[in-house]
C-alpha cells in the first residue's frame, strides 16, 4: 500500500512523518511528496496542516492542479483522506483566520474563532483534552470514549450538516473535533502527537 | 475538559543532560534521547529541552538529539535556548520539536516574535520570561540566566509577546529557581489575569503540592519542573495522581 503526506510547505510536519513512520513500519509505504501524479497513484493520502487557514489554502492552491487532484481522489473517487487540524479545516466552505478566505468546499461549513467567552477561556486551546464520540468510526476502532488526544488551535470548523461530525470535546463550548464522511476523515486534534492512543487513531487509517 | 500538562523539562549541555535522572534503569544517565522517552512513557503530558550549551559551535548537537527523540516520543517537544534567528527555529521544528521558547532574542527584540509567528504560526511559538521581583508587585524581566536586568516590566513584555503572536509563555521566576521552595505565585497569578493565552509555570518546584499552587493559585494551564523527577524523588504518574486526588484534572 502507498500512503501519501502532502508536502505543501503547510509549516511543520515532521511530527507527522515521524509518527506515520513509526506506524507504517515495514507494512505501508510512506511518500512525502506535493507531486501530483505520485498522489494520484496512491491509495490514502494524508492532509497536514500548520499555522493558519488562509496560509494553508494559499500554499495549497499555489501547487497548480493541487486541489483538483485532492478532490478528485477523496470526492468523486471516494478514496481515503485524513485531513489534520487545518488540513481538516480546509474541508469548508470558508474561513475566516486572518482574512475571509474560501476553502476546498468538500464539507458544507464554516471556520471561526473559538468563542472564548471573553476571555474566560485562554486561546489556543492547547493540550489534552477528551473527545466524546458521537459516532462510529472507522479510525477510532478499539479507542474509548473519552480518550484523551493532543489539541493545539484557536479556530473551530463548523460543519452545517451535523451527521459528519464523529466526535467532539469540551472546552468553552463543544468543539467538532473529529469529521467522517465516506472516506473522508479529519481530526481537529493532532494524532501524531497523542502518544500511543494517537498512534492508535493512525494505524486505523492505515489499516482501512 | 482540557487537562492541565505536566511538563519535565531536560537541561541539555553540549548533547548531554545535566542534572539527569539517576534512575537504575538507565543505561546512559547523560543520554536526552533516553531520559526524553523515560519521561514519554511515564506520562508526560510534553517535554521540554532547554540547552544550556554556551558556544555556538555545538549548536548543532541540540538539533540532532530532537532528531533522534522526536523519532522515538510522539508527545509534544518543546526546545529552548540559543533560538535567536528563523534559521535556529526552521532547524529545531524541521528536526521534529513541536514548539521552540525564544527568550533573549524577544527580549532584545519583539518583532522577532512576530515574523516567527507569522511565519510558523503561533501554535509553535513559546515565549520564555525570566522575571524577577523588584517592589510590591512589580516584576522585571531579566535575561542570561537572571544575570541582565532589562529595565522591562514582566506584565507589560508578557502583554506585548501575546499582541505579536506567542502562542504561550512559559513564565520562570528568578528569585525561586533552584530554591525548592515553591512557584512565586503572585508573579503567575499577575501574568495569568493580564494575558489570554496559557501560561506555563517555571522554577522552584520542590513537592508536589507546589505544582497544585502553580495551576490553582497561580492560572497556570501547566506546570513545568526539573529536579524533582530528575533525581527520581517523583514520578510523573505520582505527581498526576496527587494532582487528580486533589481534584485538579491531569491526563491519567
Amino acid at each position: 500500500m502507498n500512503v501519501t503526506i502532502v508536502d505543501y510547505q503547510s509549516g511543520n510536519i515532521s511530527s507527522v512523518i515521524n509518527s506515520f513512520t513509526e506506524v507504517a513500519k515495514g507494512k505501508v509505504y510512506l511518500e512525502v511528496t506535493s507531486d501530483i501524479k505520485k498522489i494520484k497513484s496512491s491509495d490514502k493520502i494524508v492532509l497536514p496542516g500548520q499555522g493558519s487557514f488562509k496560509s494553508c489554502v494559499d500554499s495549497l492552491n499555489s501547487i497548480s492542479g493541487l486541489a483538483d487532484t485532492l478532490k478528485e481522489f477523496a470526492i468523486t473517487n471516494k478514496k481515503p483522506l485524513l485531513g489534520i487540524c487545518v488540513g481538516l479545516q480546509m474541508f469548508a466552505d470558508i474561513g475566516y483566520e486572518e482574512a475571509e478566505t474560501k476553502g476546498l468546499g468538500w464539507i458544507s461549513g464554516k471556520v471561526s474563532k473559538i468563542d472564548n467567552q471573553k476571555g474566560k477561556f485562554k486561546l489556543p486551546h492547547i493540550g489534552w483534552n477528551e473527545i466524546e464520540i458521537k459516532k462510529e468510526s472507522k479510525i477510532f476502532k478499539q479507542i474509548k470514549n473519552k480518550s484523551h488526544m493532543y489539541f493545539v488551535h484557536s479556530y473551530e470548523f463548523i460543519p452545517e450538516d451535523k451527521s459528519v461530525i464523529s466526535a467532539t470535546t469540551n472546552y468553552s463550548s463543544n468543539i467538532v473535533c473529529s469529521v467522517e464522511r465516506d472516506n473522508l476523515f479529519g481530526t481537529q486534534f493532532h494524532p501524531e502527537k497523542s502518544d500511543k492512543i494517537g498512534l492508535k487513531v493512525i494505524d486505523n487509517f492505515l489499516k482501512l | 475538559m482540557l487537562k492541565n500538562r505536566i511538563i519535565p523539562c531536560l537541561d541539555v549541555k553540549n548533547g548531554r543532560v545535566v542534572k539527569g535522572i539517576n534512575f537504575v534503569e538507565l543505561k546512559d544517565a547523560g543520554d536526552p534521547v533516553e531520559q526524553a522517552k523515560i519521561y514519554s512513557d511515564g506520562g508526560a503530558d510534553e517535554i521540554c529541552f532547554l540547552d544550556i550549551t554556551a558556544s555556538n559551535e555545538n549548536r548543532e548537537t541540540i538539533v540532532d538529539i530532537v532528531r533522534k527523540t522526536a523519532k522515538e516520543c510522539f508527545v509534544p517537544l518543546t526546545v529552548g535556548g540559543g533560538v535567536r534567528t528563523i534559521q535556529n527555529i526552521t532547524d529545531l521544528l524541521l528536526a521534529g520539536a513541536d514548539k521552540v521558547s525564544i527568550n533573549t532574542a524577544a527580549v532584545k527584540n519583539v518583532d522577532f516574535v512576530k515574523e516567527a509567528s507569522k511565519k510558523f504560526g503561533s501554535q509553535c511559538i513559546v515565549v520564555a520570561i525570566d522575571a524577577k521581583q523588584v517592589s510590591e508587585n512589580k516584576w522585571e524581566v531579566f535575561t542570561h540566566g537572571g544575570r541582565n536586568k532589562t529595565g522591562i516590566d514582566a506584565v507589560d513584555f508578557a502583554k506585548k509577546v501575546e499582541e505579536n503572536g506567542a502562542g504561550e509563555i512559559l513564565l520562570t521566576s528568578m528569585d525561586k529557581d533552584g530554591t525548592k521552595s515553591g512557584y512565586d505565585v503572585d508573579l503567575l497569578r499577575t501574568i495569568t489575569n493580564s494575558t489570554n493565552i496559557p501560561v506555563i509555570a517555571s522554577g522552584g518546584v520542590g513537592t508536589l503540592d507546589h505544582l497544585y499552587d502553580g495551576i490553582v493559585k497561580g492560572g497556570a494551564s501547566a506546570v513545568l519542573a526539573a529536579s524533582i523527577f530528575h533525581y527520581g524523588e517523583y514520578k510523573i504518574k505520582d505527581a498526576k495522581e496527587y494532582l487528580n486526588s486533589k481534584n485538579v484534572s491531569v491526563r491519567l
